[in-house]
């Protein structure tokens, strides 16, 4: 009750605020360049924003998730089955040395390579075999979530450990390499200031803003986080609604997975495999709740920007590699609350109508 | 004189400067039954939560036999011998009877953590039997009708030695066999010394126990005396602070002849069973039952929530095949659902994303992309906000749950009007809503009905039927057991046709949960 105070009442007009992440982000950053003064360096900027572009792929499929009042898993699975299979459709030649016991090798993949080794379609029909597998795995998600109506999180776990393994089999744990150079430009090469990942995830933002921001389809994607029974009397055809969540998601898992595996130079059968908690966590800090019904693409965005300057910023610190994550975690607690506690904010500082 | 069981004394409070209380003196003595009756909003609730600790009164003070009474949380009330029954009950519907009785204190063996079980059923025994419930306290909860749960709160009150006992809305849920035996041991609490709250909508119930009335309104307190001095008018009367000539609004209209809703033969093995009635063009047909009648099945199957095995749904003369809600909506069928805050409303969500949910599709632009024209949307909904008269802030902003109980079921019809239905289903329109708000609901409906809307009105509430339908049909079983004109209508024929087939029903429906 104490809380209406007056003294309180800026503060609380922060925390309260859209942007309250972002004042976050820019205050530790200050901290950190005050401390690390290279941190605002033109390299480390550029490392920044190279970290940023991937995981925001990420996200922004995990919101969509999120919102419908679900979870998912699999994303780091889905990047690490696409990056081996787009893979093995493009690279230019394998060692026979370390392939020849593959499962698949004289059916997709040879001395020569993959499977369209050499030719000009190579890359396009990697990319797409890329999205078209991600949005397949989300879709066969979304189906036994809204279908079977089986929990999201016993699904999505279970896709998580079955696609994990298969691309660990798919290649016998071995990295598929080396990818043709114009493959390996999309996550090198740049367009001025603008680079190619940059590019893919800010049009994969616009797109999730339009959707959920303006369309049906997206007050559709609320509604059923909200309230599912209300949403399917409503006439919001709720089935469709959650399938096509799960399907974006696996999608975006791939376009993340694109900018990974061009960045690495290969197709690797444990990309993402330490992502999980950062993509969730990300999601967390930036405000969109784990209950469903609540996201906005613009905290998403704030979300990744916090979790990858903290990132940043323990790997300036003397800290091995344990530590770092222990701190991790415990920011992503500390958000958790910090969102439990905006949440009574909102609460005490809406007009009541008449009894609580 | 008996000495007071508990005094308020100008207890005033207010949220963010709107007073929800203001000065509210009252004294309820020993043994005495107090009716508190308002409108929604008029400060029932918060005079309670002041009571239970959930909120702390800006001024004043409360006594409790005397002595001041200043709780900080629910935990103070419950141990100073205050116990509420709500309106949803606080029982775990998994667990059993002696579980839910001594969730928070099991007898236990010899001071260690292990529970005397014995000792906790043999208490339990003997509570059930106080409030008259011939139960093992074994039986699941989820077993239970809504009247036998009502019963297993006031033993949990009874088990935790409750001196005060504030029953809040207790029959909305209960058949008339169950309120009445409510009632009995409501009037056996009074005689064995304990003081009651009764806080109701139903004005003949709150006439029938109270000893005391007390009427709040606005956060006042706007007249108290013994229950003998008041009439149903007059509390209504002091309730709104005028007089209402008239509990229900009349009809301008007649309904035509055209039928827009034929229902033939429809079966649902456990639900319903050969159900035909025909709905026609402005007509206001009632549907009367009991809990468990099958009347709430029978609007969920028509518009397309359940399947139905057997018969056929005809609207404006094509066959609707399997309804869905989406089907249903392109037919232009609306359902205004039993129960608001789960099936109706976004709670969350502002109440113009409520009202314009189901004619989205309305607003849609750019072809395939389905882009919303906003301003549209929200245009159509602040008109239909306007002409409904819902009392809210901003509606793009404030959100359905901060809104009165009347006004979130506007809501809920406004998003129905703004399909342009040609079939309202109304299932217990009017429940938990306050007088006013339930004369305009009414209103309303008899301007829809002018208008040629068809509608199905569904209700426990005999006396709404009779003022508001043309015709009335009665449901028991799962059958129609009878039909009504509205030159027809007669009470008592109607609650015979209801109780019809009750007992059996009753059996089966045991069967059919065990």
């Amino acid at each position: 009750m104490k809380l209406d105070n007056t003294l309180l009442r800026w503060p609380k007009a922060v925390v309260l605020s859209n942007h309250f992440i972002l004042v976050l982000t820019v205050l530790f950053f200050l901290v950190m360049w005050g401390i690390y003064p290279h941190m605002a360096g033109r390299r480390n900027l550029a490392n920044l924003l190279s970290n940023t572009w991937p995981l925001l792929a990420l996200v922004l499929g995990q919101m969509f998730v999120l919102i419908v009042g679900g979870i998912d898993l699999s994303q780091t699975s889905i990047m690490a089955v696409t990056s081996v299979l787009g893979a093995m459709v493009m690279a230019t030649s394998l060692e026979p040395t370390r392939f020849a016991h593959n499962p698949l090798w004289g059916v997709l993949i040879s001395e020569q390579g993959g499977w369209l080794s050499g030719s000009p379609w190579a890359v396009p029909v990697a990319v797409l075999s890329f999205v078209v597998a991600g949005a397949s795995i989300g879709l066969l998600n979304g189906l036994a979530v809204a279908k079977l109506r089986m929990p999201p999180f016993m699904v999505t776990l279970v896709t998580m450990s079955f696609f994990s393994g298969l691309a660990i089999y798919l290649t016998q744990s071995e990295n598929v390499r080396p990818l043709p150079d114009s493959f390996i430009a999309i996550g090198k090469g740049t367009l001025g200031p603008i680079s190619p990942p940059m590019l893919i995830v800010v049009v994969l933002a616009l797109l999730a803003f339009v959707v959920l921001d303006r369309s049906i389809l997206g007050r559709w994607f609320y509604a059923v986080g909200q309230n599912a029974e209300t949403a399917k009397i409503s006439g919001v055809p709720t089935k469709r609604v959650i399938v096509l969540a799960y399907a974006f998601s696996g999608l975006c898992a791939a376009v993340g997975a694109i900018l990974y595996s061009a960045r690495l130079e290969a197709g690797r059968p444990t990309l993402g495999r330490n992502l999980l908690l950062d993509v969730i966590g990300a999601a967390v800090i930036g405000g969109i709740s784990l209950f469903g019904g609540k996201g906005k693409v613009l905290w998403a965005v704030y979300g990744v920007l916090f979790f990858v300057v903290l990132d940043n910023s323990l790997n300036k610190m003397p800290l091995d590699f344990y530590s770092i994550d222990i701190i991790k975690g415990a920011v992503i607690l500390l958000a958790a609350l910090l969102d439990a506690l905006r949440t009574r904010l909102s609460l005490y500082h809406a007009p009541l109508a008449g009894a609580p | 004189m008996t000495r007071s069981a508990l005094e308020f004394d100008r207890v005033s409070k207010s949220f963010f400067g709107v007073a929800a209380l203001s000065d509210v003196t009252l004294s309820i003595p020993e043994g005495c039954l107090l009716g508190l009756i308002g409108e929604n909003g008029a400060g029932k609730s918060t005079l309670m939560n002041a009571l239970a600790g959930v909120i702390t009164p800006d001024q004043g003070t409360m006594r409790l036999f005397g002595v001041p009474f200043h709780p900080t949380c629910p935990a103070d009330a419950t141990r100073a011998g205050i116990a509420f029954i709500h309106q949803e009950l606080n029982l775990f519907s998994n667990l059993s009877v002696v579980d839910n009785l001594y969730i928070d204190g099991f007898p236990r063996l010899c001071r260690l953590p292990i529970i005397d079980k014995r000792k906790a059923y043999r208490q339990a025994a003997e509570l059930l039997t106080a409030v008259d419930l011939c139960l093992s306290p074994a039986t699941p909860i989820e077993l239970l009708t809504p009247g036998e749960r009502q019963l297993v709160e006031i033993a949990k009150a009874l088990g935790r030695n409750a001196r005060i006992i504030i029953f809040d809305e207790p029959t909305t849920s209960l058949t008339a066999a169950e309120r009445s035996k409510l009632f009995q041991v409501i009037d056996n609490l009074r005689r064995e010394g304990r003081t009651i709250i009764y806080i109701s909508h139903s004005l003949d119930d709150v006439l029938r126990l109270a000893d005391t009335i007390a009427v709040l309104r606005d956060g006042k307190l706007v007249s108290t005396g013994p229950g003998d001095q008041y009439s149903a008018n007059r509390m209504v009367a002091d309730m709104v602070g005028r007089e209402i000539a008239q509990m229900y609004p009349a009809r301008a209209s007649a309904p035509g002849p055209e039928s827009v809703l034929d229902v033939k033969s429809l079966t649902q093995p456990g639900m319903i069973k050969d159900i035909s009635f025909t709905l026609h063009e402005g007509e206001v047909l009632g549907v009367f039952g009991l809990m468990g009648s099958g009347r709430s099945e029978l609007a969920r199957i028509v518009y397309g929530l359940d399947p139905f095995k057997s018969g056929s749904i005809r609207v404006r003369g094509t066959d609707a095949g399997a309804p869905s809600p989406i089907r249903s909506i392109r037919n232009g069928v609306a359902f205004v659902t039993e129960n608001r805050r789960q099936e109706g409303l976004l709670m969350e969500a502002p109440v113009s994303e409520n009202i314009d949910l189901s004619s989205l599709r309305r607003y849609a632009r750019y072809g395939s992309a389905r882009i919303i024209d906003r301003r549209a949307a929200l245009k159509a909904a602040r008109q239909m906000a306007e002409s409904l008269q819902i009392k809210s802030g901003s509606i793009d902003r404030h959100r359905a749950k901060h809104l009165s109980g009347g006004n979130q079921q506007k809501v809920v019809i406004a998003k129905w009007l703004l399909t342009d239905p040609g079939i309202l289903i109304l299932d217990e329109p009017t429940r938990g809503i306050d007088v006013g708000a339930k004369y305009e609901l009414y209103s309303i409906i008899n301007d829809l009905a002018s208008r040629g809307t068809a509608i199905l009105y569904i209700s426990s509430e005999l006396e709404e039927l009779t003022g508001m339908c043309d015709r009335i049909l009665v449901m028991s079983n799962g059958e129609i057991q009878a039909q009504f004109r509205h030159s027809e209508f007669d009470q008592e024929s109607v609650l015979q046709a209801a109780f019809r087939g009750r007992t059996t029903a009753n059996q089966t429906e045991a069967n059919g949960e065990n």
